[in-house]
């Protein structure tokens, strides 16, 4: 046969029928639900008289609205109340299973996945939600879906695609100290740009990724939908294996799933429709000054200047440094802060938390600024109280939340007020995402505990550890 | 779904490339349970002040452009979050279509399963489209999916392509789960191959 790609032999297998001039019909694995995207795909079942196929292939959880606040406070937002109230009565009625407010496993629904062994090597898994792209971190292949496609995998386990190009993003070297997965993400999306993976699916390959924890690879996968792919997606290892390895929904069948898994990396002769190469050395800790991921400087950099920029990026730039409130040329460090805001399904996870508590650790939050902690999922808060994460983040200043994507987005009352400026550890800095005239630059979880430390930006690789 | 085949309507410039689907349709607004009703919300944080009145600053509401119904942007358009309630909140303002060099793919998936047209002419095309929305008053366009061409009357005609089967099931308005439906014995050859994981199953 000839040499493929893991994105192909993904493809291949999980054809069921390639009905002529049509879009391919593609089976998915594993299909996970959230409260926002999915109440009129089930009212679309509704109206036709048609049930979720595959209930064991179907999980769903409440993480874009639920309040951060100590779990029992009532949800004050009506709308808000009302949807979770939707979604609780759908997987009812459907007979799906949520992992519900309450539940001890509650959590974005991208950290919950890879947590509770549902994500797997080899899948193909949607979500109603942009950044399902993460799971490809497994090597599976991970696409976000809007509802109507939420509707249709309910209804038929299938979806109708049609075929991706392939990149390869080939990262050379090893990351250098104190350079994190998320700098990775946005060193290359700097590079790209925000439609640079446009209409293909990314394989990110190369020393410095394997040499990645899960972890670490979930928050460069996330990040593939801000360059425009489709997916991104690792080759999977024995890192990935000792990871789903023992978890609740990990295959019974271990030996067999693990040696199918071992089939699945790219061929070495593979062809990628595009090859793009990452110098690791040259990356530093990043931070975005504008309002799409791809706007970003090194923490050593400056704001750039609109002369520097071509023609056709200036007028962005210009528009972006407008609603940033930045002068053009302005250094990085000198960007002082007033919030900051630890969580999302980029960088909630325990490695995340620690690496931010490791910075916050006998320092103390700067006086101006309020800073959140949010874990992922009630299962990493948990780990991180066993370590004694939060003690370290409380006694620092920073408040300690519930799980949920919280000011990632701000749906929930976790919001920016107009002007404010945060260091960020989500995924996008769009004009108004962390609530209308909020400043968002993106950034590590160390760089964002030390921007909170020391009131503005500060290069992590400097900082003296306590 | 309302099929697509010929749309004649007035065009509307946003002169903007990367436009986002937050700024399309921002967050408070997703906790509709409901797929209509967006409309008003539409570009809200551009269109609105913080006192929410109407500032009369945005392209869209400048009396020029009332009862437009294609959208002509810059590149990238939709990118961002997968919420098709930015599909919704266009085809509930009025819009049947947006012209860009480029789109975000999960917004033009989600505009074809909502009879609405993502239609891509190169830079140059959608340069000269802005122009005349900009420059000529009432400017109108029509969108013919049969020829796969956008044109004018004042002689501006382009070709574009798009995928044959989202053609064909835009043209005829199909419902695409009936049609995934239609390979139901091939949908259960494969599960039969391959079972569902026991366990998750509430
Ligand atoms: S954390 Fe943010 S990006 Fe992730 S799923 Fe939630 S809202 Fe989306």
């Amino acid at each position: 046969m000839a040499a493929r790609t893991l994105f192909e032999k993904i493809w291949d297998s999980h054809l069921v029928a390639t009905p002529a001039g049509r879009s391919p019909i593609l089976y998915i694995d594993l299909h996970l639900v959230h409260e926002v995207t999915s109440p009129q795909a089930f009212d679309g079942l509704r109206a036709t008289g048609r049930r979720v196929r595959q209930t064991a292939r179907t999980v769903a959880t409440v993480d874009h609205n639920v309040p951060t606040e100590p779990r029992g406070t009532p949800i004050t937002d009506e709308i808000a109340a009302r949807q979770i109230a939707a979604l609780q009565a759908n997987c009812e009625e459907f007979g799906v299973r949520l992992f519900d407010m309450d539940s001890p496993e509650q959590g974005i629904v991208h950290v919950i996945g890879p947590e509770l062994g549902l994500t797997q090597p080899g899948m193909t898994i949607v979500c109603g939600d942009s950044h399902t792209s993460t799971h490809g971190a497994f090597g599976s292949l991970a696409f976000g879906i809007g509802t109507s496609e939420v509707e249709h995998v309910l209804a038929t386990q299938c979806l109708a695609q049609q075929k991706p190009k392939t990149m390869k993003i080939d990262v050379r070297g090893r990351l250098p100290e104190g350079v994190t997965a998320k700098d990775l993400a946005l060193g290359i999306i700097g590079q790209i740009g925000t439609d640079g993976a446009m209409g293909h699916v990314i394989e990110y390959a190369g020393e410095a990724v394997r040499g990645l924890s899960m972890e670490g690879r979930m928050t460069l996968c996330n990040m593939s939908i801000e360059a425009g792919a489709r997916a991104g997606m690792v080759a999977p290892d024995e890192t990935t294996f000792a990871y789903v390895r023992g978890r609740r929904f990990a295959p019974a069948e271990w030996e067999k799933a693990v040696s199918q898994w071992r089939d699945l990396p790219s061929d070495w002769d593979a062809a990628f429709d595009k090859v793009v190469e990452i110098d690791a050395a040259q990356l530093s800790p990043f931070v975005t000054w504008g309002t799409n991921p791809g706007m970003v400087a090194p923490v050593t950099g400056r704001v750039p200047d609109l002369s520097a920029l071509r023609e056709s990026e200036r007028r962005a730039a210009e528009l972006a440094l407008q609603y940033m409130g930045l002068e053009p040329g302005k250094r990085i460090q000198e960007i002082g802060i007033d919030r900051v805001f630890i969580g999302s399904c980029t960088n909630s996870r325990i490695e995340d938390l620690r690496a931010a508590a490791r910075v916050a650790r006998g320092h103390r939050v700067a006086s101006k600024v309020r800073a959140l902690v949010v874990p992922g999922s009630q299962t990493v808060k948990r780990a991180a109280e066993t370590e004694g994460l939060h003690q370290i983040f409380l006694d620092a200043g920073f408040e300690w939340r519930e799980s949920g994507c919280s000011m990632c987005l701000g749906m929930n009352p976790d919001i920016l007020q107009p002007g404010e400026r945060c260091a960020s550890t989500s995924n996008r800095n769009f004009e108004g995402r962390q609530g209308r005239g909020g400043r968002t630059h993106l950034v590590s979880p160390m760089m964002a505990a030390a921007a909170a430390i020391a009131g503005h930006f500060t290069d992590v690789r400097e900082w003296k550890f306590r | 779904m309302k099929p697509f085949r010929i749309h004649h309507g007035r065009a509307a410039p946003l002169d903007r490339v990367n436009v986002d689907t937050d700024q399309i349709i921002p967050k408070q607004f997703l906790k509709r349970i409901e797929k209509t009703g967006f409309g008003q919300f539409l570009f809200y944080d551009w269109r609105f002040g913080a006192d929410g009145k109407k500032t009369g600053q945005f392209v869209l509401d400048d009396p020029r452009y009332a009862g437009a119904s294609v959208l002509v942007a810059g590149k990238n358009f939709g990118c961002g979050s997968s919420r098709e309630h930015a599909v919704w909140a266009l085809a509930d303002f009025g819009f049947r279509a947006v012209i860009s060099s480029s789109f975000a793919d999960i917004f033009a998936n989600n505009s074809t399963k909502n009879g609405f047209l993502t239609v891509r002419l190169s830079e140059e095309e959608t340069a000269e489209l802005m122009r005349r929305a900009r420059e000529i008053d009432g400017h109108e366009l029509t969108i013919d999916l049969e020829k796969c061409e956008v044109r004018d009357d004042r002689g501006f005609r382009a070709k574009f392509t798009i995928d044959e089967f989202v053609r064909h099931c835009l043209l005829n308005g199909l419902d695409d789960i009936g049609l995934t439906l239609q390979h139901e014995a091939e949908i259960a050859a494969y599960e039969a191959k391959h079972p569902a994981p026991a366990g998750i199953r509430g």
